[in-house]
């Protein structure tokens, strides 16, 4: 297992060491570099102030070596500076991934925790009244635009109730933990319940497959409780598939939820990279993307282990 | 063995939220929807920098007025007034001097003393010597100061005394009191990161330290910020002007308007700016639904809404289609369908409220029937099809683009192509990301028409959007704005007479001239002045809408809640 999970770190540094050209190379192709941005905006630029803004900015180096550099710098730790924000790459990205870590953490947690057990329930009996309804509302879930969500959300507890905040973190001056969670209240409401039909769907999808295995009649006819048998036998198999999605899903978790962040004014990660690659700010962009990138192949590794975990018939060389 | 299991992830999931509940505290809230001595302001975009010097944007500029004095700015009645300064120099009151620079060249002396009691928020008083720190910082071609015009233009700076210093400048133009993009730092504070002019733009403290009192010259100082969700104002205790009324100030960004709109009613924010809020039909119709509880003003100004045109295509070289274009919009439909006639109709670039403004240049009325006579002169003629065709067989077919999800702009343009559709034009809708337009297909003038805005100051020169020296080309690395290729020997003659011409009457002939010219070659489709909508609570008082570059919060100090009636 350790060279299998050794094996599998160098290849990670090696897709990120591609990810990162090709991220560098489509940024820096795309149409407009920041210098035009200001030109256009600015009417006193003179064609001395566009020379010497891109020399100052590097820009005026061919896209390979500027690359070259800026992994130089890299690998020694230094990620460079935002040009958007006059500051390190990382020091802007830091608060931003917390604030997202705790946005994306919570929902994802009360997403698997709400869509698990209702997968379950619903695969006990598939076509009941009860799988219906769950699979009525997972639709609705997975259907339901984000953005409409969040407004709904907040014209109804926010302007109609008046119970939560309608956006930000928390209240200046205050930044309790009830606070704090009032704040999150919405949001996190927002992405669990657009996400928790797609995931529930798939419980409940392996969980029907799995139940109609031919270990689980055994395991029954051996005597084994109702609930032994749906938690013990069937879930840990159906868990396998689960697992996939729910890996893959670690990508987005860290890369952000725009339409959220946008909606409940949350500065996350989503709406930096945005606005990072659309200002044509490549280190910021660069280091966001390539955590996002890094946070999925991590994700994707610890799915490998997690599917040994569940299942002992899977090992590694 | 199961149920343990459930217990512990369901305390590891309890453990989770605490915790991340528990993290410190980034951001914050809004103040409550009643006046009290917290007013909490929505803007949609957060300024990305806070240095004055680099970088210019619409978010910063609004942030930064009500924590930082101009030495001089356009009032919201449009006049040159001094902030830090005493005086406006002039050559009546003897603080500007002709400047004889040999050859023929003639610059201007001028004196400026500062506000006897200017002082930063750390009581550090605002001196020359912060005035020669800025003008030093400014040309170093290596600070990465985006607009070093001004600073070119100044030959040299001296300090009279402690307060007072003298300016010479290369040219005697008509603006020459108004030193109003001129930013004066703390040099007690900026010094240090100066030391190596090449990190200045990433060592200044507007960026590294936001919070030092000692930045700040206005009437607030900023006591928090939070990039990309708020920034925190409180006062500023050595303000030596008016005392401002609300303790503290909360400027929260929210980019989508809806999400504004929601905030605003939930009394997250108390107000929305119109520098950088609703668009005017979204504000419009927030007024229909809640027009009780608001007070909308509407402020029409300087920002030209337009369609340029890229006079390098063979159709859109001939002044009789440009002319049969603008005959077939009815702007004064758009603007009183989309905008309630909020927006006024334009005629030129030169809006009505500005003192140079002429009514007496060509209008163009809607009027179809003329402006298909003008299509047939031309040789675009309608045979069987619904789109007219050049003898030659070439479609009438242009391409009109705009900034992708603007939804106004997207709006008008559906409009457009349908009025010119009945004249027989085929007009293909190509819009682009605001970066792609402004960035690459403007700058390259990869376009033939270009529906955007430009927002100025009053009396504002049009040298880099109407000089033929200044259309963007690889020999000027793209630089001027001229898009259109409006090339004009007299309208270059007009501009540089208008620079440097100080009477006020000769000069207001000069510019009835250049509009007149505008309007009879029509480089750009003139469309309407575009209105701000400022969104207020009914108890706050003080706020007036500049309609030009300078914003309202130039003026913060003003603002109060009204008693209780």
């Amino acid at each position: 297992m350790t060279r299998f999970i050794l094996r599998r770190l160098v290849q990670a540094a090696l897709v990120l060491a591609i990810m990162s050209f090709i991220i560098y190379a489509l940024i820096g192709l795309m149409p407009g570099d920041p210098i035009d941005l200001m030109i256009a905006s600015d009417p006193h630029l003179s064609a001395a102030d566009a020379v010497r803004l891109k020399a100052l900015y590097g820009l005026d180096r061919p896209l390979f070596e500027r690359y070259l550099a800026w992994a130089q710098a890299a690998l020694a730790g230094d990620f460079g500076y935002s040009r958007l924000y006059a500051k390190a790459a990382l020091t802007v990205l830091a608060p931003r991934l917390g604030n997202t870590a705790i946005l994306m953490g919570a929902s994802f947690a009360l997403t698997l925790a709400i869509a698990l057990p209702l997968g379950i329930a619903a695969a006990r009996r598939p076509g009941s009244a009860f799988d219906a309804m769950v699979n009525l509302l997972g639709f609705a879930g997975i259907s339901v635009p984000s953005f409409w969500l969040a407004l709904m959300l907040i014209l109804v507890f926010a302007v109609a109730l008046g119970l939560l905040p309608a956006g930000g973190i928390a209240t200046i001056g205050d930044g309790g933990i009830l606070d704090r969670l009032t704040h999150l209240a919405l949001p996190v409401a927002t992405l669990t319940l657009a996400s928790v039909g797609g995931h529930m769907r798939y419980m409940r999808g392996a969980m029907i497959e799995t139940l109609q295995q031919d270990y689980i009649r055994t395991a029954r006819a051996k005597g084994a409780g109702e609930l032994g048998v749906l938690l013990h036998h069937a879930l840990r198999n159906a868990l396998i598939p689960v697992i996939t999605v729910v890996a893959l899903s670690f990508g987005s978790l860290f890369s952000g939820a725009l339409v959220t962040e946008t909606m409940f004014a949350y500065p996350g990660m989503g709406k930096l990279i945005y606005d990072s690659v659309l200002g044509n700010d490549f280190n910021l962009a660069l280091a966001g993307l390539l955590l996002a990138t890094l946070t999925t192949l991590l994700a994707n590794l610890a799915a490998d282990i997690a599917y040994a975990a569940a299942d002992p018939r899977i090992t590694y060389g | 063995m199961l149920a343990l299991s459930m217990r512990r992830v369901a305390a590891y999931l309890l453990g989770f939220l605490v915790l991340t509940a528990a993290a410190p505290a980034t951001a914050g809230s809004a103040s409550p929807g009643r006046p009290g001595d917290t007013l909490a302001i929505g803007i949609s975009q957060f300024p990305a920098t806070l240095n004055p010097l680099v970088d210019a944007m619409l978010a910063k500029s609004y942030v930064l007025a009500m924590v930082r004095r101009p030495l001089t700015t356009y009032d919201p009645e449009w006049h040159l007034v001094c902030m830090l300064c005493v005086e406006l120099p002039s050559f009546e009151n003897g603080l500007a001097e002709p400047l004889d620079l040999g050859g023929g060249k003639k610059g201007v002396r001028l004196t400026y003393t500062l506000q006897p009691d200017a002082r930063w928020g750390d009581g550090v008083p605002v001196t020359t010597e912060d005035v020669l720190f800025s003008y030093e910082v400014g040309k170093n071609p290596k600070t990465g100061v985006a607009d070093a015009e001004l600073y070119r233009r100044i030959l040299r700076i001296e300090a009279k005394d402690a307060k007072t210093f003298t300016l010479d400048v290369d040219r005697l133009t008509f603006d020459y009191a108004g030193l109003n993009d001129f930013e004066i730092l703390p040099a007690h504070i900026e010094r240090a990161a100066f030391a190596d002019p090449a990190q200045y733009r990433i060592a200044s403290r507007y960026d590294t330290d936001p919070t030092n009192p000692g930045l700040y010259d206005g009437p607030y100082r900023i006591t928090e910020s939070a990039p990309g969700s708020h920034i925190v104002f409180e006062r500023n205790p050595f303000w030596w002007g008016k005392a401002p009324y609300f303790r503290r100030i909360v400027v929260w960004t929210v980019e989508n308007t809806a999400a504004l709109e929601a905030n605003l009613l939930a009394h997250g924010i108390d107000m929305v700016a119109g520098e950088l809020g609703f668009p005017l039909d979204e504000a419009l119709a927030f007024e229909q639904r809640h027009g009780q509880e608001f007070r909308v003003i509407y402020k029409p100004g300087l920002t030209y809404e337009h369609i340029d045109l890229n006079l390098d295509d063979p159709i859109l070289a001939d002044l009789r289609v440009r002319q049969a274009l603008l005959l077939a919009i009815d702007r004064k439909a758009i603007s009183e369908e989309l905008f309630a006639g909020r927006d006024p109709v334009a005629e030129s670039f030169v809006p009505p409220l500005d003192w140079i403004y002429t009514d007496k240049v060509p209008h163009y009325p809607y009027d179809p029937a003329q402006a298909r006579t003008l299509l047939e002169a031309a040789g675009w003629h309608l045979a069987g099809g619904a789109i007219r065709r050049n003898d030659a067989g070439a479609r009438l077919s242009l391409a009109l683009a705009t900034t992708t999800g603007d939804r106004t702009r997207e709006l008008v343009e559906e409009v457009l192509q349908s009025e010119w559709r009945q004249i027989g034009v085929d007009v293909r809708l190509h819009n682009q990301p605001a970066r792609v337009l402004f960035g690459d297909a403007l700058t390259k003038r990869n376009f033939a028409m270009a529906m955007f805005a430009w927002i100025s100051a009053p009396e504002n020169v049009p040298r880099s959007t109407l000089r033929s020296d200044e259309i963007p080309s690889a020999a000027n690395s793209r630089t001027g704005q001229n898009y259109a290729g409006f090339r004009n020997a007299g309208a270059d003659r007009l501009i540089d007479a208008i620079e440097v011409e100080l009477d006020r009457g000769r000069r207001a002939a000069l510019w009835h001239a250049l509009q007149r010219l505008y309007a009879e070659e029509l480089p750009a489709l003139p469309l309407y002045f575009r209105a701000s909508a400022f969104v207020l609570p009914p108890w706050l008082e003080g706020v007036t809408p500049t309609g030009h570059q300078y914003p309202s919060t130039l003026w913060v100090e003003r603002w109060r809640a009204a008693p209780p009636s």
